[in-house]
């Protein structure tokens, strides 16, 4: 058994866990003002940006991968521009994955802060703009500490999808050893050469990892909820 | 002095309806506006705190606080407001949500002396009640020293006897900043406590402009008493009308003409007075 666990490759997870980690923070700062602007506008352009934001949670992951493929290519305008003035890359590599990734898993990071500051009394966020706080310190010092489940909740959704991530990922990324082999790739890979012992290590630390993701969030909201009333 | 000259379009319950007010009202006044709901009480009060768009002016003092061109941010305005719901800052002690507005730790405690919430101080605003959330509420929108304080049916959801205490604070408060105040209320008893004018709205008009007792005091003539109740029913008993009327939380009967039977309504609004006799009262 000890064998088994010596002969195998722990980098996918590596790189797994260092790309979901990198797009929830990026999710994060991102999905803070949108998620606001969304749950406090009257705006007419409302539906679109919803419908917009939520496209990655009905489109096939290929159709996105396959945009995204052509959008940050050396021969489309985006690619171009990066890589002639940063000198990067944007497909086939690292940075091309976190970038994908932050389309592919937007929903799961705004839909739950869209609905948290929603779910904020109303009269709360104007006792700040009264007391002659900002938005900006609003939002940080009243809103979002009166929503820690819907926090918790989207991080954690977000990290979790990320992590579970498979047909973007291997589009953009392809399967290179070290740069852009995540786990779920590599479960296909190893199915593929009918490795099963592999496949099935994989496949249960993922389902393990998740599962405990997934309780540690239910558990912290229901012991928020009863801290805040709810 | 306040100068208010507004004027708001309102999709209200009953269609759309102009709210248009124009109102002088003194330094240090303690104004009660009432009328029914949807007459744009709140509304008002929220145009002046300036959490509500409407065009027209509104000056305080030499300040201006709307006009054609320019609208005084709510931050800046320097307003205190009481919310129905208190809307305290659920994640902060009740110390904090005072602080949160001014950083004057002395001002702050010497509020939540007078108003015996010096004990609490460290507690979260949810394992309070209503009436001492309403306190923290009170002693949250002194703390930047308003000029004017807005109270949106503050003691509404409280019980009768908590009403009365807190209506005690906010007179002491009023007079100790000597702040003017504007307080939406529906209790004509409150009113009367509080207020040395009342102004009625009615669908987003002024109709009644002066003191509680002209204007909240029902009775006429040589009339002792006046209640105004609903009309819940009419019972005829041998030859006699029954009508039962309900007038605040209690059902009175009334013996009535068979004539005032078959002018009166069932579920009518009506008027209970009587005259010519000495009213007895006695404590309880």
């Amino acid at each position: 058994m000890i064998e088994l666990f010596q002969d195998l490759e722990f980098e996918p997870f590596l790189i797994s866990f260092k790309l979901a980690g990198l797009t929830t923070l990026i999710l994060f700062i991102i999905s803070i003002p949108l998620a606001w602007y969304l749950s406090q506008t009257n705006s007419k352009m409302k539906p679109f940006w919803e419908s917009l934001t939520a496209l990655p949670l009905v489109l096939p992951p290929s159709v996105l991968g396959f945009y995204i493929l052509v959008a940050l290519s050396q021969n489309s305008p985006v690619g171009a521009f990066f890589e002639d003035v940063f000198g990067v890359k944007l497909v086939f590599n690292f940075t091309g994955l976190v970038v994908a990734s932050a389309f592919y898993s937007l929903p799961f990071m705004v839909q739950p802060l869209q609905g948290g500051f929603e779910s904020i009394n109303k009269n709360m966020l104007e006792a700040s703009y009264l007391a002659g706080k900002s938005k900006f310190e609003t939002i940080i010092k009243v809103a979002l500490p009166n929503m820690k489940p819907a926090l918790m909740t989207a991080i954690i959704v977000t990290f979790a999808h990320t992590v579970g991530e498979f047909g973007v990922v291997l589009m953009v990324g392809g399967s290179i050893p070290g740069e852009t082999k995540v786990a779920s790739v590599a479960i296909y890979e190893m199915v593929e050469i009918m490795d099963y012992t592999s496949a099935h290590i994989y496949s249960a630390i993922m389902v393990v990892i998740s599962f405990l993701v997934l309780l540690s969030v239910y558990v912290f909201n229901g012991k928020q909820n009863k801290k805040i009333g709810v | 002095m306040i100068n208010i000259a507004i004027n708001k379009k309102l999709h209200g319950a009953d269609g759309q309806m102009d709210l248009s007010v124009n109102l002088t009202v003194e330094d240090g006044d303690f104004v009660a506006l009432a009328g029914q709901s949807g007459s744009g009480k709140t509304t008002l009060l929220r145009i002046l705190a300036g959490l509500e768009e409407a065009s027209g002016t509104i000056q305080i003092g030499d300040e201006i606080w709307l006009d054609k061109k320019f609208c005084l941010p709510s931050q800046k305005r320097k307003i205190g407001f009481v919310f129905q719901d208190y809307a305290l800052f659920n994640n902060m002690s009740v110390l904090d949500n005072l602080l949160y507005v001014h950083k004057d730790k002395r001002l702050a405690e010497s509020l939540l002396e007078m108003t015996e919430l010096a004990e609490l101080k460290t507690r979260l605003p949810n394992t309070l009640s209503g009436g001492q959330k309403q306190r923290v509420s009170l002693c949250r929108a002194m703390m930047n020293k308003p000029k004017l304080l807005l109270l949106d049916e503050p003691l509404s959801a409280l019980d009768p006897q908590m009403r009365t205490k807190l209506q005690q604070e906010i007179l002491t408060l009023h007079k100790e900043f000597g702040t003017t105040t504007i307080m939406v209320s529906h209790d004509p008893s409150e009113i009367y406590r509080l207020a040395q004018r009342v102004i009625m709205l009615n669908f987003g008009e002024i109709v009644n402009d002066g003191s509680p007792k002209d204007i909240l005091l029902k009775t006429s003539g040589s009339q002792k008493f006046s209640f105004e109740g609903e009309l819940l029913d009419i019972v005829k008993v041998d030859v006699i009308n029954i009508a039962i009327v309900s007038v605040g939380q209690q059902l009175v009967e009334v013996v009535i003409s068979d004539d005032e039977a078959h002018s009166l309504k069932i579920g009518q609004s009506v008027s209970l007075g009587t005259k010519a006799f000495s009213p007895m009262i006695r404590g309880l």
